[in-house]
This record gives C-alpha cells, sequence and structure tokens, in this order.
C-alpha cells in the first residue's frame, strides 16, 4: 500500500514537471537556449534573466555537444527542419555567416544592434556581422595569450611581458632550454585556429573574398604570409618542440603539457588559468607552479609587425523559426548586460566582448591578466567570414596535418588546390 | 581419408518444384500472412531509405542552400570515383575487413571449441566471460581503447615500455601504422565473441558419429578437425565470415572517435558521415552512401555465389 502510494506520487509529480517544462500550464512563453557546455554559468543566466522578465517569459537550456563542429552539425540540422524550438542559440563565430546566408537567423533590428555593441570589442563586432549587418548578439569573446614559465624565459633571456616576442624568438628559447612548446596540432578546429593567426599575423588572409561564391572562394595561402606560417609550424613540428603528442595535441593537452616538467611557453584560451587555479587548489598542482606562470601577449611572425592573436568566443543568434522572436531578442540583450558578462567571466573563466566588464574588481581579482586579454581582443583576427567556413577549415586540417608534414614549399599550394576543389564540387573532403 | 560430410548438412541447390497442391498453397499463403507484416516494416526502414539516397544522389544539394539544388545526373558519382580519398578510404577500409575477420575467424574457432569442449559447470561461466566485450557498446569499447593508448591518459606506453619499439613517447594515434593497429585491436576484441558464437553453433551440428567413426579409424585430432569438423560445419564458417565482413566494411565508431579520420585512417561510412552530416553536402553524401551499399552488396554477392554460402542450411532448415 505504501509503496503504491508512493509510486502513484512519483507519478504525479513527473507529470507536473512534464507540463511545467511545455510551459502550457500558465500561458508563459518559453524560450529554450540552446547552450554549449560550460560550467553552468548559462544556466544561471538563464535562470536570472528569467526572473528578470518578471512572468513575461521563461527561459530553459537546452545543451549542445561538446565540439563545435558537432554543436554546428545538430543545429544546421534542426534549423534546416524549421525547428521552432530553437529560440536563443550559443554560436561559434566562424559558423555564424552559414547561418545567416541560410537563412537560420533571424534579424536584429536596428536599435537592438545599437545596444548590444556598444563599449563591445571590434572582433566580437565583426564575428557577429555578416554582409554589414549584425545578425547575432555578441556575448562572451575569446582570445589566446602566450603563457610561459618564467624560469624557463629567464634562463633563455626572454622578457616577454615587456618586450613582445617573435615565433622565431618563442621556439629558439624552448630549444635552447631543452623544453616543449604548447601548441595545438589536433586535426581538428585548433588547428584551423593555430594556422589562421600565424597567417594574419604575418600580414595574410586565408580568404582574400570570403563573401565570393563557393566556385569563386580565392585562397590567400599561396604567399608570403602562407609561407612564413607553415614555416612556424615546419620549425615547431621537425624540431620535435610541440613534444611526443603534437598530432593529436590539443588545448587540453598542450595546458598539461605546460604544466609540467617539461613545459616552457604555450599559446591557449584564457580558461587556461581558471583551470590552472583550480588544480592548486584541489592540491594536484603545486603554488610554486603558478607564481612561475607569466602572460603575453600573442607571438608576432615578424619583429616589428602586429600580432593577430585568435578570436573565437560565443554570439548568440535567435532562431528564424522561433515563435517568440522579441521574447528571444529581450532575453539576449539580458544576458548579455556586462553584469551578466563580468559574473560568467568570474565564474565560467569565459572573457567578456564588453569592455565595461572588465572594470569588474571581482573579474580584475580573478584575472591579474584582464587588461591584456581586452587588450589581445582589440587585435585579435577572425577566421575567415564565410559561408562555406567548414570546407575551409576541414581541407586546412586535412593538408596540414599532421604538423610533421607541414612545409613552406607544399603545404599552401595543396590546401588552395583542395579547399578551391572542394568547393567547386569537384572533390571529396 | 577423404572428406566426410553429413548427408544433408548442405543442401543441394536443384531441387525441382512440385507442382503445387491446395495445401501447399495454403501454407504458402499462411507464410505470406506470417512474414508480410515484416516484410512490409523492411520496405519500410530499408528499401524506402535506400531508394531515397539513391535519389538524392542525383541531385547537386546543400542542406543550407536548399533553393540553389539542381539534378544533375550521375555527376556526383563521377566526382566520387574520380576521387583519390575514395579509393583510398576503400582501401583503407578493405585492409581492416580483411585483417579482422581473418584474426577474428582463427580466434574465435579456438574460443568457440574452447567452449564446446568445456566442462559442464564451467560452461556458462565461460560463455558469459567470452561475451562481455560484445555486450559493450561499440562506442564505449572504442573509447576505452583510445584512452588506454592515448599519450597523455593511457597506461599501455607505461605498462609495455619494456618492448621494443615502444616507449612513453609512442604517440599511438600520431601516425598512420599504430592508429590502424588499434582500430584493428578494438575492433578484433569487441567483435571475436559474435563469430565464436555463430562457430559454436556450427559446432554443434556436426554429428558426433562421423567423430567417433573417425576416431575409429585412427585419424589423430588435426585430422578429425580438417576431414570431419571444418567440412562439416563449413556453412556456418561461411555465414559467419560473411556477416563479420558486412560488419566490418562499415566500422564507423572506432575511426570516428580515435583519430576522426586522421592519418588517412578514413574509412567508407566515415567518408559518407563527412559529406553529409559535417559538410551538410547531401547529394554528395548520398552518392557516397549509395556506393557504401553497392560495396556491401556485391560482398554478400561474392561470398553467396563463389563460395556458395548457404544461409538456410546454416540455419539448420534443410
Amino acid at each position: 500500500m505504501g509503496r503504491r502510494s508512493t509510486s502513484a506520487a512519483a507519478a504525479v509529480v513527473m507529470v507536473a514537471g512534464l507540463a511545467a517544462a511545455c510551459g502550457s500550464d500558465d500561458g508563459t512563453p518559453t524560450l529554450t537556449w540552446y547552450i554549449n557546455p560550460d560550467n553552468g554559468g548559462q544556466v544561471e543566466l538563464a535562470q536570472r534573466c528569467t526572473e528578470a522578465a518578471d512572468g513575461e517569459y521563461r527561459i530553459q537550456t537546452s545543451l549542445l555537444p561538446r565540439e563545435a563542429s558537432a554543436q554546428r552539425e545538430q543545429l544546421a540540422r534542426r534549423l534546416a527542419a524549421n525547428d521552432s524550438s530553437i529560440d536563443i542559440i550559443s554560436l561559434d563565430p566562424p559558423f555564424i555567416p552559414e547561418f545567416a546566408e541560410a537563412g537560420f537567423l533571424a534579424e536584429i533590428p536596428d536599435d537592438v544592434a545599437d545596444t548590444v555593441t556598444e563599449n563591445v570589442v571590434q572582433g566580437a563586432i565583426d564575428g557577429a556581422t555578416w554582409r554589414d549587418e549584425l545578425v547575432a548578439v555578441p556575448f562572451w569573446a575569446n582570445t589566446q595569450l602566450l603563457w610561459y614559465r618564467r624560469s624557463v624565459a629567464e634562463a633563455a633571456g626572454l622578457d616577454p611581458e615587456n618586450e613582445p616576442v617573435t615565433w622565431q624568438q618563442v621556439i629558439d628559447a624552448a630549444q635552447s632550454q631543452d623544453k616543449f612548446l604548447g601548441v595545438q596540432g589536433i586535426r581538428a578546429e585548433a588547428l584551423t585556429v593555430w594556422i589562421n593567426a600565424l597567417v594574419t599575423s604575418a600580414g595574410g588572409e586565408i580568404l582574400e573574398n570570403p563573401e565570393a561564391p563557393a566556385d569563386q572562394v580565392q585562397l590567400g595561402l599561396e604567399s608570403e604570409a602562407g609561407q612564413a606560417a607553415a614555416q612556424v609550424i615546419e620549425d615547431i613540428a621537425r624540431n620535435g618542440l610541440g613534444g611526443p603528442g603534437l598530432a593529436n595535441q590539443d588545448e587540453n593537452g598542450a595546458m598539461l603539457q605546460f604544466q609540467g616538467d617539461q613545459g616552457s611557453f604555450m599559446v591557449n584560451w584564457p580558461f587556461v588559468w581558471a583551470a590552472t587555479l583550480a588544480g592548486v587548489e584541489g592540491g594536484n598542482l603545486d603554488q610554486s607552479l603558478v607564481d612561475d606562470i607569466g602572460w603575453a601577449l600573442y607571438p608576432a611572425v615578424a619583429e616589428g609587425e602586429e600580432t593577430r592573436p585568435p578570436y573565437g568566443g560565443i554570439n548568440l543568434g535567435i532562431g528564424a523559426f522561433s515563435e517568440h522572436p522579441d521574447f528571444a531578442l529581450e532575453a539576449a540583450e539580458c544576458i548579455v548586460t556586462p553584469e551578466n558578462q563580468a559574473y560568467y567571466m568570474v565564474t565560467n573563466g569565459n572573457p567578456a566582448s564588453n569592455t565595461e566588464a572588465y572594470d569588474d574588481p571581482e573579474v580584475r581579482e580573478t584575472f591579474p591578466m584582464a587588461d591584456l586579454i581586452r587588450e589581445s581582443l582589440e587585435v585579435a583576427a577572425p577566421r575567415p567570414q564565410t559561408p562555406y567556413y567548414n570546407e575551409v577549415s576541414s581541407g586546412l586540417q586535412s593538408t596540414w596535418h599532421p604538423p610533421s608534414s607541414v612545409s613552406p614549399g607544399s603545404s599552401p599550394e595543396e590546401a588552395t588546390t583542395l579547399i578551391t576543389e572542394v568547393l567547386k564540387g569537384e572533390r571529396l573532403l | 581419408m577423404s572428406v566426410t560430410e553429413a548427408p544433408d548438412s548442405v543442401g543441394s541447390a536443384a531441387a525441382q518444384p512440385a507442382p503445387a497442391t491446395d495445401r501447399a498453397r495454403a501454407e504458402r499463403r499462411l507464410g505470406w500472412y506470417l512474414a508480410g507484416p515484416a516484410f512490409v516494416v523492411m520496405l519500410l526502414v530499408t528499401a524506402y531509405p535506400i531508394a531515397q539516397a539513391f535519389y538524392e544522389s542525383l541531385f547537386k544539394f546543400r542542406l543550407t542552400d536548399p533553393d540553389a539544388r539542381e539534378f544533375n545526373w550521375l555527376n556526383n558519382y563521377l566526382v566520387v570515383l574520380s576521387d583519390g580519398v575514395w579509393w583510398q578510404a576503400v582501401g583503407v577500409t578493405v585492409l581492416i575487413t580483411v585483417i579482422t575477420v581473418a584474426i577474428e575467424a582463427i580466434l574465435g574457432f579456438a574460443l568457440a571449441l574452447v567452449m564446446h569442449r568445456a566442462l559442464t559447470t564451467l560452461r556458462p561461466i565461460l560463455r558469459t566471460a567470452i561475451l562481455v566485450p560484445y555486450a559493450i557498446i561499440t562506442v564505449v569499447s572504442a573509447f576505452a581503447w583510445f584512452y588506454a593508448f592515448d599519450i597523455n591518459s593511457g597506461f599501455v606506453n607505461s605498462w609495455f615500455g619494456w618492448l621494443p619499439g615502444i616507449s612513453e613517447n609512442t604517440n599511438w594515434f600520431g601516425e598512420f601504422g599504430t592508429s590502424v593497429t588499434v582500430i584493428i585491436a578494438s575492433e578484433i576484441w569487441k567483435t571475436t565473441p559474435f563469430i565464436s558464437l555463430l562457430l559454436l553453433a556450427g559446432l554443434a551440428q556436426v554429428p558426433e558419429e562421423l567423430q567417433e567413426a573417425a576416431k575409429v579409424d585412427g585419424a589423430t585430432w588435426w585430422q578429425r578437425m580438417y576431414k570431419v569438423t571444418i567440412p562439416n560445419m563449413k556453412a556456418a564458417i561461411m555465414v559467419a565470415l560473411l556477416f563479420r565482413t558486412l560488419d566490418a566494411f562499415r566500422i564507423f565508431d572506432n575511426v570516428f572517435i580515435m583519430t576522426q579520420g586522421a592519418n588517412d585512417t578514413e574509412v567508407v561510412s566515415f567518408l559518407a558521415y563527412r559529406q553529409t552530416i559535417s559538410r551538410l553536402e547531401i547529394g554528395l553524401g548520398s552518392a557516397v552512401s549509395v556506393l557504401l551499399f553497392l560495396c556491401v552488396v556485391l560482398i554478400s554477392f561474392l561470398f553467396i555465389k563463389l563460395f556458395k554460402v548457404d544461409l538456410a542450411s546454416a540455419r539448420g532448415e534443410r
């Protein structure tokens, strides 16, 4: 008897829960925000903005896969089928042109565009723009820094904090100290991020006319910049500076190597700082490691030239088939307020796109390098803004991998041929 | 000593159809009633998607650009078949298939013999133990093998560092040979139980009298194996090989988890996935899928016609 009433009660609770999830019981519209995995920050922001909406609407979150490419695959399939359950989307910037061109994103009115771009770093605005129109709301903006072990840099006679360094200097320093250099050589998006930063830092572009139709896209790799980029990768890979696992080293792998005895310099996103602090707190890492870590602007390719660090992050798209686009826009505006961005940066380690957030005392306390991150974001270069980004990125990854096979003489040409033919529909990928 | 076969173990292919009586017609009708629903379901879930894929493969069609969809005859097939990437993927797939099936057949047969001959008390435990890998989801087993061999998290390098060619710096997923070795090993570990189960069923069909007669004739263990056991379970062996070959040719999970096609480990299923799901090129991807389907049909055809696999006799129907 007792067991039966318990299970009946459980059933009632479950049914009630389901009804609440549909949002149909009291007529309050429920917005669904498709989020990328993080440390719970977006769920909290959804909660905050639901409260701020004061009963007008509710925001629930739905989790996307971990890999950016898998997020895109799921969203594209759903949106191609006119999925009206997608109201707000956490979108990786490189895929925004493709989604905008396919009509998957709702328009953003000018007044909203003005509000959400106020005090926002240029890189994040560029990343949310397609054909001169803002098509997504800038949320958080990521950039890579040069992280280094102070002891190693000192021994090698480098002072990256005060004097900008070049890749050649970093390579020589790691080599002279017999240490590993932290880069991302895995056949994944991380490799494209690295190649793009190298090519743009050398003054070039992977695509010369990214907005062109597929069969007219021109690649800029067969240039001095493309060769310089390949040269850096070749130098690191051929000398074994990337460590034994370079060919499948991602951001996390590079961080682990950097934290070890062989660590010297590393290019990586700021999450490594939060992760290292957490490692010390958890007792897995020593405080002396944290004291030994320094940070500086991403290395330049040639001395005296400006560096163009990678730009990443997440922008918020509004689903074109949403039943409540107005509420979704309102919710997006709420999510990206400077206060919320500061909260997100402090708790989840993801840098704000709004410069105001960097004045937040908590941000400054948690991220001693906050000003550097902001500075890096101002000069960061986005990856090619094209609706065919997936083809460009995958084509680069298949021709410039493994890193030990990269050579200035052949790799730029191979990538150009493959990507051009793939875009014309003449090749498989 | 000549090959000894049980008279009914391999069915005769040239059975003449007898004139249908009322009873035979009624039985045939009943057969259709019984099999009909399953047949309709099969049409819906297999024939329809295959037809749809073939139809889509005749178009230039990108999911994010539906307005530009255009009919382009067999051009997609031309693109696929004239591309080295396709042939490379076919080569890798065939390599993985041949090696895994060959090793699994030998290993599976040995395990089947052990299970067949094991004491009655041990048999259930033994069968369960052998079946455990097959009960594990392929993606899960792929992750387990990946993490075991991964240079950062794996234990293989530190445990087997004393073997020549393995050191703590061996990057298993850094080049073709080592990547494919791990993929093949994982595949063998996972599916050998399947083949050994099918072979165990075949072993059970070998008449005990023949074995005893051979023993009386003074045949050694090896002679009985080659002249009695294997010829009598040929149908079961061929069916096991056919099923495993078809399965192995469609390998996807291990490659997807371990290398994502890096180091030239791209296989045909993965190529179809990349075109259809990643590139959203439905036309081109469908063409790859149809070609994969044709490869599978070809393998079945070769097995059934050349090796004379008889599915009915393997099931003990004739």
